[in-house]
């Protein structure tokens, strides 16, 4: 494909749940690498294993088998601790549901992932500052000291994508970004999507929604567990599983630009 | 990073102001009641030990033991301190500054118009003056030549002076005691009240009057030659347990006892005191108890509502998780949340402890005195208690897997 950094790649990952005569495989075989600045859509039916290979990913969870490299580093078999530090070293997770604590301002909440680093720690003033620069490129300079309840859902997903983004992670995971949205806001969290993958942020976000699906770059199918589909969208590659949305000629223009 | 914590902890507990005050309602009532207790137990010890020096300073008391008898049994009339004891301790003991005994009864006086009913007249010997701490304000206290010819004087306490004479000079006047007629020789300075006893409102005469004017002739009869109690004032550079020791001796011989079973009790102040302090102690540390399981409580209190704060707090503990805290930072987020919600009660109890010690102490007009010893106690085991029980809630919280945290509805 190029020669970008490899961000993820996973040899074989097997997840199984529960023991013998009960156990169910979540995951089975799945081997795939993305690179830096790559733009991917996990899609796939509710129970296809698509949650577990999220969660894998976002190291929340450890494989059975297999083995999986993060930015260049073998996590398979972290403990609970050593997860937690790469999570916060290089994952910025964005939830369908926001996850912004209530009680927290949304500056508060941008800079949460900064309380809980170990290595390479900003001074107070550092963060805050970043954390204002972080929420001002999301569109939310002006909402800064406002609490989650007093901001619509498409500003308190930005929020969280500023979480994200605050301690600059190697990976950003999307679990349903737009799942409780209205179109409007689910277009403009898309478009902020779009325009952090164009400055090289590698996103793999998690949708069953094609049309979201369709403004990524890469669509990897999952069914039963299995890797079923890797294909690229919108670079010259028809795609088969989902349907291409012809009425979204902004962003995917500026997909093509990638590269 | 701790400040951080601190503020966070602050953050959730404010998030909820009222349950967080009544979480803390245990701790705070168990520290009052450590830091309440302390006050009332310190302010009665101070209280007798006050009470018992205030009688002069360096005494020793000797009492008679009586052998016990049964119900309609006449009393045997032997054994016990006797009056002559009194100039034996005097004469042969060395660093004795006064020896004195008394005998008191109630009487009425009149001088002129004026008649006072129920005055107390105090016999002792001359060195009562020395071993009570009593000082002369005008004439003289008797002598014991006086007290062994049971001369017919009195010294007046300086109340008693006032109301029979007024502005008068009373030295040289007489005043009728019962039946009896006394001559005033010496006035005393103001002494006041002490140990329950207003020394300002006693008559004092030898005691050899009082024994022979004044004794009901029935207890007379029965008491014979006997006194119940010396005290004894021992000069401020003497060793006091040797004089203890000497005194003793001298008794067993006089009275032909053995030493293992003597017909006297002799006790300095410091046993007396030591003797009140173990009561106090005992009474303290039931209380302190009381107080332990007040705390204890509190403590379960914080745990139970530091557990439905876990739970309640699944999702955020699942999202911190999600975004680096590994499972110590978590635990240490709600170990410090118990502990700021102990000590913030460990600090309102304390001072509802030293306010509720002197509401205590004015209300019921015991001493109380704050024992800094005590605030340092209650404060450390709110601490220890918010650490002890914040362990359990915090441990869940840590060991919740993010997964199923970050779908907790």
């Amino acid at each position: 494909m190029s020669q970008e950094t490899i961000i993820i790649r996973t040899e074989n990952l097997k997840k199984v749940y529960g023991a013998g005569e009960a156990q169910v495989v979540a995951l089975d075989d799945i081997t795939l690498t993305i690179r830096q600045g790559e733009f991917v859509a996990i899609m796939g039916p509710s129970g296809s294993g698509k949650s577990t290979l999220l969660n894998i990913l976002a190291c929340l969870d450890r494989p059975t088998e297999g083995r999986y490299f993060l930015d260049g580093i073998e996590v398979s078999h972290y403990s609970r601790r050593d997860l937690a530090l790469i999570r916060g070293r290089k994952i910025g997770m964005v939830f369908q549901s926001y996850n912004l604590l209530p009680r927290l301002t949304a500056l508060e909440n941008v800079l949460l992932p900064v309380f809980y680093r170990r290595d390479q720690r900003l001074s107070a003033d550092e963060a805050r500052k970043r954390a204002l620069a972080v929420l001002e490129s999301v569109g939310l300079g002006d909402r800064v000291h406002h609490y989650p309840n007093q901001l619509s859902g498409g500003q308190q997903q930005r929020v969280a994508i500023a979480r994200a983004l605050i301690n600059d992670p190697a990976l950003i995971l999307a679990d349903e970004p737009t799942g409780n949205l209205d179109s409007h806001a689910s277009q403009e969290i898309l478009t902020l999507l779009q325009r952090l993958h164009q400055q090289e942020r590698t996103i793999v976000l998690v949708t069953h929604d094609p049309d979201v699906a369709a403004r990524t770059e890469r669509i990897l199918l999952i069914r039963d567990g299995h890797l079923i589909s890797d294909q690229s969208n919108g670079r010259g590659h028809p795609l088969t599983t989902t349907h291409p949305s012809d009425q979204l000629t902004e962003p995917t223009t500026e997909a093509h630009h990638d590269h | 990073m701790i400040i951080e914590i601190l503020k966070e902890a602050w953050r959730s507990l404010r998030a909820n102001k009222l349950r967080s005050l009544l979480t803390t309602l245990g701790v705070i009532i168990g520290v009052a009641a450590v830091i309440v207790m302390m006050a009332i137990s310190a302010g009665t010890e101070a209280a007798i030990s006050e009470s018992i020096y205030s009688l002069g300073s360096n005494l020793i008391f000797i009492s008679s033991t009586f052998s016990r008898v049964g119900p309609g049994e006449r009393p045997q009339n032997t054994g016990g301190l006797v009056y002559d004891d009194v100039a034996a301790i005097r004469e042969k003991i060395k660093g004795v500054a006064g020896v004195t005994v008394d005998q008191q009864a109630s009487v009425t006086v009149r001088r002129g118009d004026v008649t006072l009913d129920g005055v107390t007249l105090l016999g002792t010997t001359a060195d009562y003056p020395v071993v009570r701490g009593l000082s002369i304000a005008s004439g003289r206290y008797f002598t014991n030549t006086e007290v062994e010819r049971a001369q017919k004087v009195a010294v007046l306490g300086k109340t008693i002076a006032e109301k029979l004479f007024g502005d008068e000079d009373p030295i040289g006047q007489a005043i009728t005691v019962n039946k009896t007629q006394l001559t005033v020789i010496g006035v005393l300075a103001e002494k006041g009240l002490v140990a329950g006893t207003d020394f300002d409102q006693i008559i004092y005469t030898p005691i050899k009057v009082v024994f022979q004017k004044f004794t009901p002739s029935q207890f007379a009869r029965f008491m014979g030659d006997r006194v119940r109690q010396i005290t004894v004032a021992v000069e401020p550079n003497a060793n006091i347990d040797q004089v203890v020791e000497q005194i003793t001796l001298l008794l067993v011989n006089r009275h032909n006892v053995s030493a293992d079973s003597p017909d006297f009790n002799i006790r300095t102040q410091a046993d007396i005191i030591k003797a009140r302090e173990s009561t106090t102690a005992t009474f303290r540390n039931l209380l302190i108890w009381v107080a332990s399981v007040s705390l204890l409580v509190g403590g379960i209190g914080i745990m139970n509502i530091m557990l439905v704060s876990v739970t309640e707090r699944t999702r955020e503990i699942g999202l911190r998780q999600a975004v680096g805290a590994t499972p110590e930072d978590i635990q240490i987020q709600f170990l410090t949340e118990a502990l700021v919600l102990s000590l913030l009660g460990g600090i309102i109890g304390i001072g509802v402890g030293i306010a509720g010690s002197y509401l205590f102490g004015m209300l019921s007009g015991m001493r109380t005195v704050i024992v800094p010893y005590a605030i340092g106690i209650s404060f450390t085991s709110a601490a220890l208690v918010g650490i002890l029980f914040g362990y359990l809630p915090a441990r869940r919280a840590a060991n919740l897997d993010p997964i199923v945290a970050l779908r907790y509805e």
